[in-house]
């Protein structure tokens, strides 16, 4: 059949129509080879947009259609659906990018304008010689994988479960819990942490939909939407814990004291511990960098005193592999170092702490009981609390961390609640945007607590008057009136930053996806698709993806769970038609394409002895194609005669 | 060999000549040839500036439009001299308004400015273009651990040329470890030290000169080192003043950077301008050559 092209270039409202001129466009569209009817259109993906394009393939007979307008990423899927509703094959349609590639990025008109042009030319070239291909179905496995144990990832666990499918739940720490266990209050209701969490979390370990893999860490995944193969590498705990019953003795016995990682370096721990009395599960761990018996082949203290026989120094890493057919990714964030600002004097100076720490002191479980105590052991009459430490700070993380004024206000609360300490809220914009929380920051304000807005330029020990001596002495502009100020407290609260984990580039690199600027995990579209991913099947939630508090946390975990769930209620994924194929007439039987391919997507055919392609496991990458020899092998929807017309339509 | 237009700066030729001798004396040994600017003039100083701000420009001016004939990176020692030129040049080249009047006027001595030139200091030059390690390289006499406190005040950082931290610089610890000096944390390295308020406020200039010499004492240092004539002069010349004010007995030898890398280089102390420091550093070069003697005579 006669190739006869429609082209429809979008105004996207202005931002395209505003740098580039359409019209022209379109014009010039009209007189390239094989097309029959090029349009302009205020906004292409609308139902009406949509209706020009079906209109024109059912009155004007086009059979290939071209819509220069956005990113493919943003609606090739909306415009493929539009021509196979029409009777056309999804495949016989190519998009234009004239707004990322050009009107977004271009100042001059002209320029836009000309570049607009060649895109345009080069997708109607190349659309000539585009065929139909139809694209395929795989059934989706039901299990689904969360990684990560913190709020999030219970959340989005115990909502997939909870509708009888099979979760893993992994989690390379030896409890779940995450950083909501470490915390004190929530704000704004001021409800206990650990109340509204622990609850969560001992349905979690006794669900019966639910695998809890703890101390455990994902180490490959292969596959792909719907059918994910996943190794995981369950670290030894050196307690076997099908007879372990959680007593504790072991702990109590152990006389190897470490700093402990959950009470953020304020407490400790033993060398075999659980991170927390309410640990689940409450089967504890040896660390093996801090036991006596693995540094000296000594001790065996813990062996000796339990009775349920469950030490095992004998035992080793297990690699476990299993088959999902979603994952969903809840790592989670780590919290600021303030270290390398010098000038705060963190790590140099007493009783200037971090937020985090600030809770475990706060707590009633942490180090000090929950009472407010300066490093000597009295109680502080004064503390400062500064704001946006590593955050809204080009030199650390230009993003504001979405949290820190409201915990930094419940900090304040819990201070006038435990002591009669004045508090001073160092801030550069206090945002209470959340619901409730303007009226705590009021109540908060009608407290007492004294709020000045500065970002601190110091904070020293070296005083300038009798009443500076021995205090924390913060120096400061207070930008409401103006002057320099110095202000000599007790103790200094630093609200850090949340960022991304250090290993989240690997973990991105692991599960095969992106991440923005800032270091958090992508979403595939900041407003209309926040938790999926560019790689079908992966989808992000909680503080991995951006900072957020517990209750956008919650919310986005359980949209994680929904589309996860979306997925098995269908039961089967539609996969990419665009695969390799390989011409068997062709093939020398040289296999350096089974040796290339990243998805073990191609076997060797021993009788015929040629290549041939899993079209269920190509991703359709490419890659066999440059490294075959013999030019055997060729990409649907990527062949030479494609991308060489593009070319050449770009180049006229 | 790399070769720069060298502004030296009036305080390198009067009261800071300790300075102006060791920059000549290192940058030889350091593979720097300094050419210094025909017939240089003021730099247009603050002090000027905060008087007639068009005027100090013009000044400044006069001097960029005789380094843009060079060719060369325009490199002065002086870090009050650097914040002026820099300065002035940045607003020359965003206001064309302002060039086409200074153009105006320094057609009348038939010179004019294009923007071309590029404004570095010394420092900054001997980090980047020497590179610390090399200056290393180059040790022949290292310091032996002398404790030295950096002292980088207020110009050479601020505002923020891209160059070091403003909040927290990191420059001068380096040179200092890489010359085998050990820099010791100082946390009064960036705070004011009085500046021109020795003459119409001496009191309070004294107070603040007292804290750095104190911050410094306390955390061990053997000296102070900086590349700013103005606060070495407050630090050095008026440490006396500061001890019968408060009655304290600082007796801290105050360096200039470029002196402390002379003598790491091996270099004569009087080629160094060392004889012309206030407070004599005969305690650090004792210091030195009493530690390299002990290693060597226990080897």
């Amino acid at each position: 059949m006669e190739p006869r092209i429609g082209v429809y270039v979008c105004h996207c409202g202005s931002n395209i129509a505003s740098t580039v001129d359409v019209e022209e466009v379109a014009r010039f569209a009209q007189d390239l080879d094989s097309v029959v009817v090029a349009r302009a259109y205020k906004f292409m993906c609308s139902e009406p947009g949509q209706q020009l394009i079906k209109d024109d393939i059912k009155d004007l007979g086009i059979n290939r259609v071209v819509v220069a307008s956005c990113s493919p990423t943003m609606h090739e899927p909306t415009f493929r659906r539009a021509c196979y509703e029409a009777g056309v094959n999804p495949y016989l349609f190519e998009m234009a990018n004239i707004r990322e590639h050009c009107s977004w990025v271009t100042e001059d008109k002209q320029e836009a304008t000309e570049k607009a042009k060649a895109l345009v030319s080069a997708a109607v070239k190349r659309v000539y010689y585009h065929q139909p291909l139809q694209s395929r179905e795989a059934p989706v496995n039901a299990n689904t994988l969360v990684v990560g144990g913190g709020i999030a990832g219970i959340q989005a666990a115990l909502k997939v479960a909870d509708s009888e499918h099979k979760v893993y739940l992994v989690e390379r720490e030896p409890s779940i819990g995450g950083h909501m266990a470490q915390l004190d209050k929530t704000f704004p209701t001021l409800d206990c942490s650990a109340c509204i969490l622990t609850p969560k979390m001992t349905l979690v370990g006794s669900h019966p939909y639910i695998e809890l893999m703890t101390y455990s860490e994902v180490v490959e995944v292969s596959g792909y939407i719907g059918n994910f193969k996943v190794k995981i590498r369950k670290k030894a705990r050196y307690v076997d814990e099908d007879k372990c019953t959680g007593c504790g003795l072991c702990q109590t016995k152990c006389p190897w004291k470490v700093d402990s990682e959950f009470e953020a370096g304020m407490g400790k721990r033993k060398a075999i511990y659980t991170p927390f009395p309410q640990a689940v599960p409450n089967i504890p761990v040896i660390d093996k960098e801090h036991c006596a018996y693995f540094l000296s082949g000594k001790c065996r203290v813990c062996e000796k005193f339990c009775e349920a026989k469950a030490i095992d120094f004998e035992q080793e890493d297990k690699i476990i592999e299993i088959e999902v057919g979603s994952i969903i990714l809840a790592t989670g964030f780590n919290v600021f170092n303030p270290t390398p600002i010098y000038q705060y004097g963190y790590g140099r100076l007493d009783n200037v702490i971090t937020s985090l720490e600030f809770e475990r002191i706060v707590n009633s479980s942490g180090p000090t009981d929950g009472n407010i105590v300066l490093k000597d052991g009295s109680t502080p009459e004064s503390i400062a609390i500064i704001h946006c430490v590593g955050s809204r700070d080009e030199k650390y993380h230009e993003y504001c961390s979405r949290v820190c004024c409201m915990y930094s206000m419940k900090l304040a609360h819990l201070i006038k609640e435990h002591t009669e300490a004045e508090v001073y809220e160092f801030y550069i914009d206090i945002r209470s945007f959340g619901k409730g929380f303007e009226e705590f920051y009021n109540r908060v304000l009608n407290e007492g607590t004294i709020f000045i807005r500065s970002r601190p330029a110091e904070i020293t020990n070296i005083a300038e008057s009798p009443e500076e001596e021995g205090k924390l002495i913060i120096q400061f502009e207070d930008t409401l009136i103006g002057r320099q100020r110095r202000l000599p407290v007790d103790m200094v609260i630093l609200s850090v930053a949340l960022e991304p984990q250090p290993d989240a580039e690997a973990v991105a690199r692991l599960f095969n996806i992106s991440r923005s600027a800032d270091g958090f995990f992508l979403e595939r579209h900041p407003k209309l698709d926040p938790v999926t991913t560019m790689t079908d099947g992966i989808f992000v939630t909680g503080c991995c993806q951006s900072p957020k508090d517990i209750p956008d946390t919650v919310a986005q975990a359980s949209a994680a769970a929904a589309e996860a769930l979306a997925m098995i209620s269908k039961g089967k994924v539609e996969i990419e038609a665009a695969t390799a194929v390989i011409n068997e007439k062709l093939c020398s039987g040289c296999q350096t394409c089974k040796l290339i391919c990243p998805f073990s997507a191609i076997s060797f055919d021993e009788e015929k002895e040629v290549c041939r392609v899993n079209e269920a496991l190509c991703k359709g990458c490419g890659a066999c194609v440059g490294g075959c020899p013999s030019d055997a092998i060729s990409l649907n929807h990527f062949t030479n005669e494609q991308i060489v017309a593009q070319m050449e339509g770009m180049l006229v | 060999m790399k070769y720069y237009s060298y502004f030296p700066g009036c305080s390198s030729e009067a009261t800071a000549k300790g300075l102006g001798l060791s920059v000549q004396a290192i940058a030889k040994p350091l593979d720097m040839e300094l050419m210094e600017l025909e017939d240089w003039t003021c730099c247009g100083s603050t002090p000027y500036g905060s008087l007639d701000e068009r005027e100090a420009i013009l000044v400044a001016a006069r001097n960029l439009a005789l380094a843009e004939k060079t060719g060369l990176d325009l490199v002065t020692p002086c870090p009050s001299c650097f914040v002026t030129l820099y300065g002035a040049n940045l607003h020359l080249k965003q206001h064309p308004q302002l060039m086409g009047e200074v153009n105006e006027a320094l057609a009348v001595i038939n010179l004019d400015y294009h923007g071309k030139v590029r404004v570095r200091q010394l420092i900054e030059v001997l980090f980047r273009d020497v590179t610390p390690e090399v200056i290393a390289s180059k040790v022949k006499r290292p310091l032996n651990g002398l404790k030295v406190a950096p002292y980088y005040g207020c110009q050479m950082v601020r505002p923020d040329y891209g160059f070091d931290d403003p909040e927290s610089p990191q420059s001068l610890d380096i040179l200092v470890n890489n010359l085998g000096g050990e820099a010791v944390p100082y946390p009064l390295k960036n705070r004011c030290c009085g500046g021109s308020l020795i003459i119409p406020e001496e009191g309070l200039a004294l107070s603040l000169i007292r804290k750095l010499l104190e911050n410094a004492v306390e955390n061990g240092a053997q000296c102070i080192t900086t590349p700013c004539p103005l606060c070495q002069m407050n630090l050095d010349a008026y440490q006396g003043k500061v001890n019968s004010k408060f009655k304290t007995n600082y007796n801290l030898p105050v360096l200039f950077t470029s002196q402390l890398i002379g003598i790491a280089l091996g270099i004569d102390p009087a080629s160094l301008g060392l004889n012309t420091n206030i407070v004599s550093p005969s305690k650090v070069l004792d210091y030195i050559s009493k530690v390299k003697q002990g290693v060597n005579s226990g080897t």
